[in-house]
């Protein structure tokens, strides 16, 4: 076993130089060459100013601006630096209580639609981050978004089934709808 | 269910098939020494290394000194991790200042009980995380400690597989290889350059890559937010290839700069199994018989599609109690429907219970989603998985390790049945090869059922050393059955090295974090040792000639007895438990039932 120690510690010390270090390096430099924009962040500008990043969701609740789901990252949601779930089980009172208030909610704020509920739009998100909503959820608020911005419905509509992102290779995952996308789209028809 | 949900699993599987015997061919020639066609850029670089350790690429080692060699280099990967994680605030790649004074404002403090707890999760590939990684570890302790033991811990597992393939392919011979000679051949020729293609696609998709400090933003409604930075998609990669699943985030693969879109979803779940099911093919392969490691690899896939389908129609199926609420719970083809609590838009459902299941078949314990908000039934697959040891293609080396150790077992049983000393590819099983994997199998068990059962029901001061919030299951987030099973898949998760968690319990204290990595170095080394055991033992052994009374180990009646063994140790060992959590939960959600927290009394 003491003879075993050496070898284990340079091991140790050459692994970490090439795969904790040399190997990121490498990614890093070959990514900054070819990918900068995903790189660092998919970071989006809007009248110069960076305004966030597309594939981090932001809180909106403006009536004129699509909302995004319910979210467990941080206090008032979607920080992205306290990631994570609400980790409420099927039976928690506390899930059903916070479902049942965003049900009221979205019911009194979008009241033309009936039916009911998209399942993505009252439930909490893995990462708190969630950047989508889904089709669905998106027209739900669609005459909401025309009212308080005075545009037709037909246009938000228009620009909901233009900013609905299909399945990768037809068949995985799931439609979604980036909401960051679609608001920053939204502002600029308006200007 | 949708047909095209369906549709996402069989194409998933489809692919997992085809790659089984090119990559489990090139992993055969890698570990017997033969080139490949990375030898031209790599072959120097594994001289190179030869030359700086001082290890004889030549010299072959018995299984004691194989598993010295293990020890030893595990003791020196816990040495180096716990090390960079206190000195973080020395070190470099830090630039939001972790472990230093001037850290953000709600940063982590890495006390010794966490940096032993996550020193112990990343050597033995658990990558339980008691930490958030965005708010409490620099680059520098992600890349050269944690990302290193993604590296060389699965290099470690897979060494083991093939060592004790070797036990059987040997015949009359004390050697079983070279542990140093496996761990750099693994990292060189198989862990490094894919991880590094995963990478790239993964970066091109959108995870993100470098060395910034967080960038700040405002929103458009005008709020800031604090967008944090890294080098995420290398370590991503080897995250998944090497079935550790430690996240760079809180959020692991739900993160968008984990796991940006269902395209990158797709290959993270293909390298999950990637290697493991590769393994089944190297050991037909190395044992002369490709038939041996196919049988094995059909009961892997039957309990597989057992698992993959339970889970996603449970999933599918959603919560009763909301959709009393008015919450649509049928798939729409504009909405999801069913259980989408604790999930992202971008998987929906079916992705969502596919990773849920794979992530617990191999020991990987990355999430894409919250497992702690699955239905009951949903959650109870990925514990039963674990539970059952993970040999449903399982962990990088273990998963193969242990499945052999089932194989070990149900080839006893037939042969008790039939009363003849029971044989395997050719080799006699005896006493001591049995008890082994016996062992093997009741260490775990008997660790998860004696942790989760001390830990249900200790008591302690608040705001005391060992568990500040008070009795251990103050830490809950959920309570009734949900939160025994929050509690058990923790003990579950860590012995059987996954890292996966019913997430809502909080387990960054002193009891649970000294608790926890207990757990997980016996879960790794009695598992492992035995398993050397029985390479020793075989290697030396004759070979058997086949004859008349001998059991074929290629044919569906052994495939049928593999997995009748698989689940009758599972059942047998855990069904009181599962009753207690998940089934009466299920039970309870169809009657409406609730649970609402428990106020505590004080202790003291």
């Amino acid at each position: 076993m003491r003879r075993q120690l050496a070898p284990a510690f340079r091991m140790m010390l050459v692994m970490t130089i090439l795969t904790g270090l040399i190997y990121p390096g490498i990614v890093t430099a070959v990514c900054q060459i070819f990918f900068p924009r995903q790189a660092n962040g998919s970071l989006v500008r809007a009248d110069g100013r960076i305004v966030g990043s597309a594939l981090i969701g932001q809180n909106f609740t403006k009536p004129e601006y699509f909302h995004p789901r319910p979210s467990a990252a941080g206090t008032d949601g979607y920080n992205p630096t306290a990631s994570g779930g609400a980790n409420y089980g099927p039976t928690s009172s506390r899930l059903i209580e916070r479902v049942r208030a965003d049900i009221a909610k979205f019911r009194e704020q979008n009241p033309q639609f009936q039916g009911p509920i998209p399942a993505d739009i009252v439930t909490a998100s893995a990462s708190g981050l969630d950047p989508d909503i889904s089709p669905a959820a998106a027209y739900a608020q669609a005459p909401r978004v025309a009212k308080a911005r005075g545009v037709p419905l037909a246009r938000v509509r228009q620009l909901i089934e233009q900013y609905t992102e299909p399945r990768p290779l037809d068949f995985l995952g799931e439609p979604r709808v980036n909401v960051l996308k679609l608001n920053l789209a939204l502002d600029g028809d308006n200007r | 269910m949708t047909p095209i949900g369906i549709l996402q699993i069989v194409v998933y599987f489809i692919v997992v098939l085809a790659i089984t015997k090119p990559m489990g061919a090139f992993m055969a020639r890698v570990f017997q020494g033969e080139r490949t066609f990375l030898h031209p850029l790599m072959r120097p670089l594994e001289r190179l290394i030869y030359r700086l350790t001082g290890v004889n690429e030549d010299g072959e080692q018995r299984w004691t000194q194989y598993a010295a060699s293990l020890i030893a280099f595990s003791l020196a990967s816990f040495l180096f991790v716990y090390a960079i994680e206190r000195l973080q605030g020395i070190l470099p790649f830090n630039p939001m200042h972790f472990g230093t004074k001037a850290a953000p404002p709600g940063a982590a403090p890495v006390t010794p009980d966490l940096a032993y707890n996550t020193a112990a999760s990343f050597l033995t590939n658990t990558n339980w995380q008691a930490y958030s990684g965005e708010m409490t570890f620099s680059y520098f302790v992600q890349m050269a400690a944690l990302a290193v033991q993604n590296f060389v811990s699965a290099a470690a597992g897979i060494a083991v597989a093939v060592a004790l393939i070797r036990g059987f392919a040997r015949h009359q011979a004390r050697a079983i290889g070279n542990f140093w000679v496996d761990l750099t051949r693994c990292t060189l020729y198989i862990l490094l350059p894919i991880s590094f293609v995963a990478a790239l696609i993964f970066c091109s998709r959108g995870a993100i890559q470098n060395f910034h400090a967080y960038t700040q933003v405002k929103t458009l409604e005008g709020s800031t937010q604090t967008i944090p930075q890294g080098p995420v998609a290398s370590q991503e990669a080897i995250k998944l290839l090497g079935t550790n699943g430690g996240g760079f985030f809180n959020a692991n693969s739900a993160h968008p700069f984990e796991n940006p879109t269902p395209l990158t979803d797709f290959i993270q779940v293909i390298l999950i199994f990637l290697i493991p099911a590769g393994l089944t093919y190297t050991f037909g392969r190395m044992v002369g018989d490709t038939r041996q490691g196919w049988a094995i690899f059909a009961a892997m896939t039957i309990l597989f599609a057992a698992g993959v389908f339970v889970c996603y129609h449970y999933e599918a199926a959603g919560n009763p109690i909301l959709a009393k609420l008015g919450v649509e719970s049928k798939y729409t083809g504009s909405q999801p429907g069913g259980n989408m609590e604790g999930k992202e838009t971008r998987f929906g459902i079916a992705q969502s219970a596919l990773f849920a299941t794979v992530t617990t078949d191999a020991s990987c314990g990355a999430v894409n989603s919250m497992h702690d908000s699955y239905t009951p039934i949903g959650g109870l697959v990925p514990l039963f998985n674990m539970e059952t040891d993970e040999v449903i293609f399982g962990g990088v080396g273990s998963g193969f390790y242990g499945m052999l150790l089932y194989a070990i077992v149900g080839v006893f049983i037939a042969g008790l049945m039939v009363g003849r000393t029971p044989e395997y590819l050719g080799k006699k099983l005896q006493q001591k090869e049995v008890k082994m994997a016996m062992l093997a199998i009741l260490a775990t068990a008997f660790v998860i059922l004696v942790f989760a059962g001390i830990t249900s029901v200790i008591p302690f001061a608040k705001n005391g050393y060992w568990n500040p919030p008070g009795p251990a299951t103050a830490n809950l987030n959920n309570s009734g059955p949900h939160g025994f099973s929050e509690i058990l898949y923790a003990y579950s998760s860590a012995p059987e090295n996954n890292g996966s968690a019913f997430a809502g319990i909080s387990v960054d204290t002193p009891w649970y974090n000294l608790t926890l990595g207990l757990a997980m170095l016996i879960g790794r080394f009695a598992f492992m040792i035995p398993a050397l055991v029985i390479a020793g033992c075989l290697a030396e052994k004759k070979k058997v000639p086949i004859s008349s009374g001998t059991l074929p180990t290629h044919d569906a009646l052994f495939v049928g007895l593999l997995v009748g063994t698989v689940i009758v140790v599972g059942a047998l060992t855990f069904f009181p438990a599962l009753a207690l959590g998940p089934l009466v939960e299920h039970f309870l959600m169809h009657g409406g039932k609730l649970f609402t927290m428990l106020i505590f009394p004080r202790w003291s």
